[in-house]
């Protein structure tokens, strides 16, 4: 679901990448929680690495609704610098080029058009370095 | 707390049952559990259903259904756990007859997924996985799972052909089950050449949309040894448990920690080891969940669930029989109804009437329901007496 609203409180995380560290344990989590697994409920402001490696990846042939243009794409679970992990596209990246592996830095891009308001939705993407 | 038996089993074929509605399903599996019961009054109703709201429209089925079946004012409810949620309903039934609350109680699953287009239906499945970080970003279920694939071969040097080997497997099962919505055979070479969908997994690794529902009557252990009717089957455990629903938050994409857990509270329950288990219905939404099912259960080493599939120790007349019904995969996957009709095989295989396709050894099996990637999991164990 894709709405004005959701896209704005999404914005820090999903534009900017900011995340949060457990100020007790030093947990990192992104996207930021309210409360850690250790039970600490303080956190500080930290700004997630955009460099990072695949470490599984498929490319999608059958894509979920908004995303039936682009198909297929690859995609993959990025693990970044500091170990932090996300799930993205991977974008400029033909599907044989795909492996574990592959060394990838996050760009910003745009991500779907969605919903009855026709909202343009934008996060994140890993790209192969070139 | 009260032993819990299970004295009644129902089901309806699984398929694209056009002329059936989500009540009818429900109301044919329930309807055929207490006729085997024997019983014509229900204590209570758990129905275990997914997404009736974006499938059909329709939320509110536990009176729905209570209604349905002739029962109401009875307590009706609905559980969700994604594709977990038969097994839900059942865990949800035992905790009402164990804790004294009801006698009698019905616990069904079901799902009606074809009345919706394709789309839809990716659409609806997709919500069981992480909105926000997963789907938002256009990956899909056979996505996810198929990063799984990626991974398992990565580390442990699983082949493309044993991902196969669990489906023509369960599809040389589903062959002889008459609920099963796809009884044909299939081959290895099928499976791989078949259309690709998320690399590495293809159509023939996935499970299908089906419309279905399974139902399951459960009363106190002692009521139902006084019955006398059928053999007596005993639920010696029921377990539940959760892990990220986001598949990158995990530490090991191949470990599926939520049914790890859940089974080894399930063997500490029912007092046994694995080796003592005589078979399993497991959750093979796709090929390569059976393979991390198995790991996660303990049957085989962490890696080997692919070596251990190809070398058959999971066949019919393997050492570990798994998904005699035909699984998910041949038998279909109605997602809410997919719990509880785990449990249907395991009851039928352990009263000895599954026919053509009993096993030889069936005296104590285990069920294992997964929610999304792996975000929940629910395990059963029952015994006949
Ligand atoms: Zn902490």
């Amino acid at each position: 679901m894709i709405t004005p609203a959701i896209v704005r409180r999404n914005t820090p995380h999903r534009y900017r990448m900011e995340a949060q560290k457990c100020a007790a344990c030093g947990k990192v989590f992104f996207p930021p929680r309210l409360v850690c697994t250790c039970g600490s409920r303080k956190f500080k402001a930290y700004a997630l690495p955009s460099e990072g490696k695949v470490i599984t990846h498929t490319v999608i042939r059958t894509a979920p609704r908004g995303f039936g243009d682009e198909a297929p794409y690859c995609m993959g679970i990025v693990e970044l610098k500091d170990g932090s992990r996300v799930l993205c596209q991977i974008a400029d990246c033909e599907p044989h080029r795909l492996k574990v592996g592959l060394q990838v830095t996050i760009e910003f891009r745009k991500i779907q058009e969605a919903g009855e308001s026709g909202v343009i939705a934008y996060g994140y993407k890993a790209v192969p370095e070139r | 707390m009260r032993d819990v038996a299970i004295i009644g089993i129902g089901m309806t074929d699984f398929g694209e049952m056009w002329n059936d509605s989500l009540r009818d399903l429900f109301v044919k599996a329930s309807l055929e559990a207490m006729d085997d019961a024997g019983v014509d009054h229900i204590d209570g109703l758990v129905a275990g259903c997914m997404s009736p709201g974006l499938f059909a429209g329709q939320e509110h089925i536990g009176s729905l259904m209570a209604d349905y079946l002739g029962q109401a004012p009875i307590p009706g409810v609905r559980v969700e756990s994604a594709c977990a949620s038969g097994g839900m309903a059942l865990r949800t039934g035992i905790a009402y007859v164990a804790s004294g609350m009801h006698n009698v109680v019905l616990c069904g699953g079901v799902e009606k997924m074809t009345d919706v287009s394709g789309a839809q239906a990716t659409y609806a499945l997709a919500t069981a996985a992480d909105q926000d970080y997963e789907a938002f970003h256009g990956v899909t279920f056979p996505g996810l799972y198929a990063m799984m694939a990626t991974a398992h071969m990565h580390k442990y040097g699983t082949k493309r052909e044993d991902l196969a080997q669990v489906a023509v497997k369960n599809h040389d099962n589903g062959l002889l089950n008459p609920h099963a919505q796809y009884r044909m055979k299939i081959t290895v070479e099928q499976v791989i050449n078949s259309v690709k969908v998320a690399d590495p997994l293809n159509i023939l690794d996935c499970s299908p949309i089906t419309d279905g529902a399974a139902a399951v009557i459960i009363c106190p252990l002692e009521m139902a040894k006084k019955m006398k009717k059928k053999p007596v089957v005993k639920i010696s455990a029921s377990t539940h448990a959760t892990d990220t629903i986001a598949l990158h938050q995990r530490d090991d994409i191949t470990w599926l920690k939520s049914t790890a857990e859940a089974a080894a509270k399930a063997y500490k329950m029912a007092g046994v080891k694995p080796e003592q288990i005589d078979f399993a219905e497991v959750h093979d939404c796709f090929t390569i969940a059976e393979i991390c099912v198995l790991e996660a259960m303990g049957i085989v080493k962490k890696g080997e669930g692919g070596k251990a599939t190809r070398e058959g120790l999971t066949a019919r007349d393997g050492k570990f029989p798994v998904n005699p019904s035909g699984g998910l995969k041949s038998k279909g996957h109605p997602v809410g109804a997919t719990g509880i009709a785990q449990i249907h095989e395991i009851v039928t295989q352990l009263r000895g009437e599954a026919g053509r396709r009993q096993l030889k050894r069936a005296r104590r099996a285990l069920a294992q329901n997964m929610g999304g990637s792996g975000g929940s999991a629910v395990v059963h164990i029952l015994e006949v007496l």
